[in-house]
């Protein structure tokens, strides 16, 4: 063992065990200082771990190929997870049924601001067209948006690096905007940050409340349905 | 436990393999959790489907587990962003500023929206 210090390395950076380890124990450790710092928005656990793991890769000169073959257990529970979100939703089922009106309004006004917004201003800032494509479905859930991204011939992993930000960016900000506003009503806060910023967002408001996370998801998954039709209709208008 | 997970595993495959085949622009794991909320809502209707993982809690338990930790799920793809440091070295200002921007219009266009919405709708109800 003493003769090569380094094959233990060598052995255990490649293997998944080890990165998995360093994900679960690196997010432990962010949600633990989130949770001593009551839920601040500035000690988001995902914004946290992230730099801190990133750091970590470069530091050991690993590539993300291997650290994802560790994480991608991780990653693969995205998907049962929102299909998980039926529950909270059939135990509120009457809340949602009585708010079905301004849900459908609200949705229709926010994904379309998500998606125009986006575009506009990256063309007022003269950034390259596959950057805007790859930009463009960026408030929809990560599997969804790289879908989107794929059918415009645009980059996904650029496009997860887009969703991710936007996901960190609402869930911080929600919060105090929301204060600002002097908005009390859960559902709608939830709603937004839902349609705004996806599943980091959704997390960020079961948080805060539950009944705001129950809207919070619904509101993301209403959102992924309708950004898949909005963002080639978007493009193919506003991207020249 | 395990079969609370298998049958979110189940809804999510069924709403994988439907939307293969129908080829409709819509996201496997949301076709699942549609399938998931109508198994539990006829449950209310068939007192009879109340066994296995559908009874005492199970499918319950085992989604609230699953969403008490929806934000380390997020970690794994978030350290995507080491791959495109170059991209951000050049363009980072502009993209962040976008995001920021883009995101504060859509969280006040949504609230609001919302808020204005259910008031107009709440004082109809109350004229009629």
């Amino acid at each position: 063992m003493s003769d090569n210090p380094f094959s233990l390395w060598v052995y255990l950076s490649q293997s998944p065990l080890l990165w998995l380890t360093v994900t679960l124990l690196t997010y432990a450790a962010t949600d633990a200082v989130s949770l001593a710092t009551r839920r601040h928005p500035l000690a988001n656990p995902v914004l946290h771990a992230m730099w801190i793991i990133g750091a970590f890769l470069l530091l050991t000169k690993t590539s993300y190929t291997t650290y994802f073959a560790g994480a991608q257990f991780v990653h693969f529970l995205l998907g049962p997870a929102t299909v998980a979100l039926a529950v909270p939703l059939y135990e509120n089922r009457k809340r949602v049924a009585a708010a079905i009106l301004p849900m459908l309004v609200a949705l229709a006004v926010g994904s379309v601001t998500a998606i125009v917004s986006v575009v506009l201003l990256a063309q007022a800032f003269g950034l390259p067209r596959s950057l805007i494509l790859a930009m463009a479905p960026k408030s929809v859930t990560a599997g969804v948006a790289m879908g989107i991204s794929e059918s415009l011939h645009a980059d996904p992993s650029l496009t997860a690096v887009a969703v991710i930000l936007t996901g960190i960016m609402g869930a911080v900000m929600v919060t105090p905007l929301m204060n600002l506003t002097g908005i009390t009503d859960y559902r709608a806060r939830g709603f937004a940050v839902g349609i705004a910023a996806h599943g980091i967002g959704t997390a960020r408001a079961f948080q805060v409340d539950e009944v705001a996370g129950v809207f919070a998801g619904i509101a993301m998954s209403l959102n992924a349905l309708v950004t898949s039709l909005l963002v080639p209709l978007a493009v193919t208008f506003l991207v020249h | 436990m395990i079969a609370s997970l298998s049958l979110i595993l189940v809804c999510q495959l069924i709403g994988e393999v439907a939307v293969r085949a129908l080829g409709v622009p819509v996201p496997g794991p949301v076709v699942g959790l549609m399938l998931l909320l109508l198994l539990l809502l006829a449950r209310d209707r068939f007192p009879g489907l109340a066994r296995g993982p559908l009874g005492d809690g199970g499918v319950e338990g085992a989604s609230r587990g699953l969403l008490a930790n929806l934000s380390l799920l997020f970690v794994p793809a978030g350290v995507g962003v080491v791959q495109k440091l170059d991209l951000l070295a050049e363009h980072g200002v502009a993209i962040l500023a976008i995001l920021v921007v883009s995101v504060i219009v859509t969280l006040l266009a949504t609230v609001a929206t919302f808020v204005a919405a259910s008031s107009l709708l709440s004082r109809d109800d109350d004229a009629s």
